[in-house]
């Protein structure tokens, strides 16, 4: 008899189980992939509600390690959050998917400048996420002179209070800059002095961070950091000692997009999400969040006026004018790779 | 049906997860890849040779032999306290060293930021009294510290259950035939200690010659050690044959120092492999 009732109860354990585990496969699961602290984490639980799709949210450090990741592992994922160089090596090796663009109409609030970039001149792969730039953030308090060059970071009255970029293309660009060379060189000449302006930075610097830079300047362990602008404007609203800027002799201006990779399971929910994400409620709430720059124009009206009028995060045209997006090149990525590792291994 | 087929399961387990990627290690070392697909190669091999990964390499080598040097001068006297029969509270103690083993070692690790940090809880501390600010991080000296808080207890622990099972008559016997008791620690207690020891230095050396994310948080980035190299080639560049190269040779270094260490120990029983 007991042996009986423990056959029952453990088929009903195993239906149960089976049951449950059907209904949550039937669901579709939409795997996003996106940088650390870079989305406001109520509007994909808006998204899951909405629309009864599970999101599986994961996130990336720099942009090589998500290529890595996406290229040699099994993971496979719906929605990337790419930034334009990195999208161009992904459309040039075919890793992309062309997208539906009538299932995003909300792509129609893009504003103009940031349709069809250089890195997807037809936009067909990309609908863009943020924007912002690269410059110094410093401490009005711990820096005395007028930081307005790369220079600074060179200075040794600031030795041991100094953070650097622990992604490549950004850190290697400050050299690039100093120089006076392109970020965007190819010369093996060029990538190596300014391999070695930066060997010879590292008694100077105080640390190789990414994320944890805001919390880094915020408690003022270091005076000046190379970081990027909306980190700058969250460290700059919890800290009103710390101010951002651009350097002179110009910088990076980026933008990071929402894209499918060709391999993904869910190509219309990935699409769903996008269209949400660009939402102008969801694009708000995001832009507010995360601090970057929004390129969707309705939520850009809606922001607060001391967010729009900050200089510092919507640079005037005649900056934009100094600044650069990266371009992805086969031959300079193996030099960009290898002047890092040597950087970084010193 | 022998004894033997209970093992297999062990033998399947380690084939899948031990020799295969061993092997998957060397191929990637010794081929690179052209237009023509995987080739063999030994510029990987090569690459290792310049300065500057000898370098790292040497870095890692000093930092992982001066925080096993550190741990056991700590473990070994704690160790002798817990296995003495007149200390009572060796229970309690011993919960507490093994008790923080229970939290993740990366949130420990992280908890020492906030310690360390140049407005953290120590520098506040520091200033509260009216000194000067130390820089306590973004350093090797950090990274150390790091290591032999993590690494203690692998060190304690063998010790302590070696000594704890050193027949005491051994001991009264060397005292009662005149012994001081220095010589009996000299020619009694640290002979028959000495298996733990070894496997107490093997399971402190190992992890700290490898670590990566150890120096990746103390040191804030600046000190790369030979882990933090390879990390570096699989996880941001992607160059599997660089990375597999430097992990072979990490693997050599670490079976030399093994050798070493077993070849001390031949003779007495219970080696370390």
């Amino acid at each position: 008899m007991k042996k009986i009732v423990l056959f029952v109860l453990i088929m009903v354990m195993l239906i149960t189980i089976g049951t449950t585990g059907c209904n949550s496969s039937s669901k579709v699961t939409l795997n996003v992939y996106n940088w650390g602290e870079y989305i406001d984490k109520d509007t994909i639980k808006m998204f899951e509600k909405e629309f009864d799709i599970k999101v599986n949210y994961k996130t990336f450090t720099t942009n090589e390690d998500m290529y890595v990741k996406i290229t040699s592992g099994n993971a496979k994922y719906d929605v990337l959050f790419p930034s334009d160089y990195m999208i161009e090596r992904l459309i040039e090796e075919d890793l992309l998917y062309k997208l539906n663009m009538e299932n995003i109409p909300n792509s129609k609030f893009i504003a103009d400048e940031f349709t069809s970039p250089l890195y997807d001149p037809s936009n067909e792969y990309s609908v863009p996420y943020m924007w912002g730039t690269v410059g110094i953030l410093y401490n009005k308090k711990m820096v005395t002179d007028v930081v307005d060059s790369w220079d600074i970071l060179w200075n040794e009255k600031y030795s041991q209070q100094i953070l650097m970029q622990d992604s490549q293309r950004d850190s290697l660009m400050v050299g690039l800059l100093k120089l006076g060379y392109s970020m965007n060189t190819t010369s093996e000449d060029e990538i190596n002095q300014a391999k070695q302006l930066l060997i010879d930075q590292r008694p100077l610097v105080l640390g190789y961070v990414v994320d944890e830079v805001r919390d880094k300047m915020v408690n003022e362990e270091a005076a000046l950091a190379v970081v990027w602008s909306g980190e700058a404007m969250i460290a700059k609203a919890e800290n009103p000692d710390l101010e951002y800027v651009i350097p002179k002799e110009g910088s990076n201006i980026w933008v990071d997009a929402m894209v499918i990779p060709e391999n993904s399971e869910n190509k219309e929910a990935a699409e769903l999400f996008i269209n949400f994400m660009t939402r102008t409620d969801i694009a708000l709430m995001n832009a507010e969040w995360v601090g970057y720059n929004t390129p969707q124009t309705q939520a850009y009206i809606q922001l607060e006026p001391d967010v729009k009028n900050d200089k510092s995060a919507y640079p005037d045209q005649s900056v934009i004018d100094t600044l650069e997006f990266f371009v992805y090149d086969k031959k300079a990525t193996e030099l960009f790779n290898k002047a890092w590792t040597e950087i970084i291994a010193d | 049906m022998g004894k033997k087929s209970y093992g297999s399961p062990y033998f399947v387990w380690m084939s899948i997860f031990i020799i295969v990627p061993m092997f998957l290690v060397l191929y990637y070392a010794f081929t690179i890849q052209t237009d023509q697909g995987m080739v063999f190669s030994l510029d990987n091999i090569k690459r290792i040779a310049e300065p500057l990964y000898i370098k790292v390499f040497v870095r890692s080598l000093v930092l992982a032999l001066e925080s096993t040097a550190i741990c056991l001068l700590i473990a070994y006297p704690a160790a002798m306290i817990l296995a003495d029969k007149k200390f009572s509270k060796s229970t309690t103690f011993l919960v507490m060293i093994v008790l923080p083993m229970w939290m993740n070692f990366l949130l420990r690790t992280y908890s020492w930021l906030s310690l360390l940090e140049n407005n953290g809880l120590i520098n506040k501390l520091v200033i509260s009294l009216g000194f000067e600010r130390m820089q306590l991080m973004y350093n090797e000296g950090a990274v150390v510290l790091g290591m032999v808080y993590n690494f203690l207890p692998f060190m304690i622990l063998p010790i302590y259950s070696v000594l704890v099972k050193i027949d005491n008559n051994v001991i009264e016997a060397a005292r009662d035939l005149g012994c001081t008791s220095f010589g009996v620690f000299k020619k009694i207690t640290v002979p028959l200690s000495l298996p733990g020891v070894l496997s107490g230095i093997t399971m402190v050396f190992m992890p700290a010659i490898s670590t990566f994310i150890i120096s990746r948080l103390l040191s804030g980035g600046k000190v790369s050690l030979i882990g933090n190299v390879i990390e570096q080639q699989f996880l941001v560049l992607g160059d599997w044959g660089f990375g597999s190269a430097l992990s072979l040779v990490l693997m050599v270094f670490i079976l030399i120092s093994m050798a070493f260490i077993n070849k001390g120990s031949s003779g007495y029983e219970g080696g370390i492999l």
